[in-house]
């Protein structure tokens, strides 16, 4: 694939880009409760200071001019005050990103590692009570309500072992000065293994939590993706050279059987950030998601109006990044 | 010119026990395991009609002596409120089974409501090529790009809780997955013989669309959209469970379990009986539904 095709498919994501932003806008704008109202509270305005405010915010101007600010401004990343915290909402979420992408990435580690070598195993071993328990372990991974699960986790765990912590990154006795603001990589950094282990002891059920469902439909598709490799020529005929049963299925098929892994595991990371609001909510976990639910009981829409628009970008990057992934993977597909 | 056409079916089609539609309904029997998922599901929707015969007291009754309540077969636990009580002494039993009210019609109205759009939208963009698709493909493409709960929290927060307001949050992303199904098999349906055949004869778009295609891409429509209502009901639970839900006093199961939250320390029943019951109801559509593609997707058969 040629990079001249690359900047083709990204151009094509500009009408889509805009067409979100456009949707994110018209989401805000018709949100009944005056942002001004809402700011002023109950503190005592003149008329005047509020028609001034409303200047200020441009909410005088018409509506279609107000998305040209919008969009103007979203692209230089000033997405406004946040009312509730009283600073730029871009500082806001920037500040929680870390937390909800170090877990993000830790639910998908554990996706990957749980769901690749369980699907080939089932696959090798099909119709065996291993083949069996990975295909009830996947649908019910995709029929437990995340919320559910994790307060079950939470109640065996934490509450009846007393083994894990019930929420938060890591405790106040820890904390540790931050590099990279991921606090597993600079508990290392710091040399504080004490703090790294409590860190780790803080995300273990917050990432199984949120990578249930990903692991869950990665086993389906390895094993199935595995199961077509094996009935291939070409695996038959490595096996019929004499290669050992472990080379056959270790150099040959896993190779091409993982590709549809790798490409489904691109998209469901996008449907990872819908469920870091569920999660993060149920473990108290300091990251954007739970900051956004916050933000919703607060009014504070700028916020909100931000984040939606930012998942939204991300969501399409990831697609986008799962397109290239696959067609750079299997040469038998052309972009 | 569209008048001169008559449709060559008069009637309705006679029974016919051969008929694709009846062997499959005859594959799909044969699947034990999905035929009793089904059996549960109507079950469930049995319960949800009859709530007010089937449980035992009214759900919103509160009596703080009955506070945490924990189950029949518990310490403490009485018969007469068999899965015990919650904070405020309410029958946790009696609420899941008024509360499969709220799961099963929202997830029944979305899924009416947005495949009703995205076959209508998918045979226009799929039979009408041009401009229509143009613009129905944009839309769906728009729309694909929000992470599905991100985009019914934005709206909810928009148009504030409320019972129709769900249904309208979720239907507003929903409809764009039938809408991709028909839109293929219309496209690949709109070059068949009897579909030229029509065209010849002088049918109109409308009449091709509605009487000619439409009947011959039912079943997967069907199909999605069982599988759908699954992930759907998941939903409604988590904006539940979030506070975006149905509103306080009416029982739904995500508001239960998010109730529950506060007492899972000593009160585990609270939290964990309504999510249960989303579990059993959720786990018994998707068997029924795989039984169902397995049976009339002609991919799955083996």
């Amino acid at each position: 694939m040629s990079l001249t095709r690359v900047i083709e498919r990204l151009l094509q994501l500009i009408p889509v880009l805009l067409g979100v932003s456009l949707i994110v806008f018209i989401m805000m704008a018709f949100t009944p409760g005056d942002p001004v109202d809402i700011m002023i509270g109950d503190q005592n305005v003149s008329a005047e200071q509020e028609a001034a405010m409303r200047r200020d915010l441009g909410l005088d101007r018409p509506i279609h001019e107000r998305y040209v600010i919008f969009l103007g401004n979203a692209v230089q990343g000033d997405f406004g005050q946040s009312f509730y915290h009283r600073r730029p909402v871009s500082e806001v979420i920037v500040e929680r990103l870390p937390a909800t992408i170090e877990l993000t990435l830790v639910a998908l580690l554990i996706a990957l590692f749980t769901s690749i070598p369980l699907g080939v195993i089932a696959a090798i071993k099909k119709n065996s009570w291993i083949d069996r328990s990975a295909t009830v372990f996947s649908l019910l991974g995709v029929s437990l309500p995340g919320f559910w699960f994790g307060i079950l986790l939470l109640m065996v765990f934490a509450v009846h072992f007393n083994l894990l912590p019930v929420s938060g990154r890591i405790s106040y006795s820890n904390q540790v000065e931050p590099i990279t603001h991921f606090l597993l990589i600079d508990t290392l950094l710091r040399g504080r293994l004490d703090a790294f282990w409590e860190a780790l002891k803080h995300i273990l059920l917050p990432a199984i939590t949120l990578g249930l469902p990903m692991t869950a439909i990665l086993t389906r598709v390895t094993r199935t993706s595995m199961l077509e490799v094996l009935r291939q020529d070409y695996v038959t005929f490595a096996e019929a050279k004499g290669l050992s049963r472990r080379k056959v299925m270790f150099r040959h098929a896993l190779k091409n059987a993982l590709i549809p892994t790798v490409s489904v595991a691109a998209i469901e990371t996008g449907s990872l950030l819908g469920g870091n609001m569920i999660v993060e909510t149920v473990f108290g976990w300091p990251g954007l998601g739970r900051l956004v639910v916050e933000s919703i009981f607060v009014r504070n829409y700028p916020l909100v109006q931000a984040a939606v628009l930012f998942y939204a970008v991300t969501y399409v990057m990831l697609n986008f990044t799962a397109d290239i992934l696959y067609t750079k993977l299997n040469p038998r597909v052309k972009l | 010119m569209t008048t001169s056409f008559k449709p060559l079916r008069t009637g309705r089609p006679k029974f016919d026990p051969n008929s694709i539609f009846w062997r499959n309904m005859q594959t799909f029997a044969n699947n034990r395991l999905a035929l009793f998922c089904a059996f549960v599901v109507l079950l469930f929707v049995f319960i949800s009609i009859f709530a007010p015969w089937i449980a035992p007291h009214d759900p919103n009754e509160t009596d703080l002596f009955r506070r945490l309540q924990p189950p029949a077969w518990k310490d403490g636990g009485t018969w007469a409120h068999v899965l015990g009580c919650d904070a405020l002494g309410r029958d946790i039993l009696s609420r899941i089974i008024y509360g499969s009210r709220v799961s099963i019609f929202i997830g029944a109205a979305v899924i009416l409501v947005a495949t009703t759009i995205g076959t209508l939208a998918g045979l226009a963009a799929g039979y009408l090529r041009g401009w229509v698709d143009t613009v129905i493909s944009r839309v769906v493409d728009i729309l694909l790009a929000f992470p599905y709960l991100i985009f019914a929290i934005g709206l909810m927060a928009m148009m504030g809780p409320g019972l129709g307001n769900i249904i309208l949050a979720l239907a507003y992303k929903e409809w764009v997955i039938p809408c991709r199904v028909v839109r293929g098999e219309t496209l690949a349906t709109r070059e068949q013989e009897y579909v030229e055949a029509a065209r010849a004869l002088g049918a109109s778009d409308r009449h091709i669309m509605l009487k000619e295609i439409l009947p011959n891409i039912l079943s997967p429509v069907v199909v999605v959209s069982t599988i759908r209502m699954a992930h759907v009901i998941i939903l409604e639970a988590s904006l539940s469970f979030l506070g975006l839900g149905v509103q306080p006093p009416t029982a739904s199961w995500g508001a239960m379990v998010a109730d529950g939250r506060a007492f899972i320390l000593e009160s585990w029943w609270v939290s964990t009986f309504p999510g249960v019951a989303i579990l059993l109801l959720v786990l018994a559509i998707n068997v029924a539904s795989q039984g169902l593609r397995d049976a009339f997707d002609p991919r799955f058969q083996q």
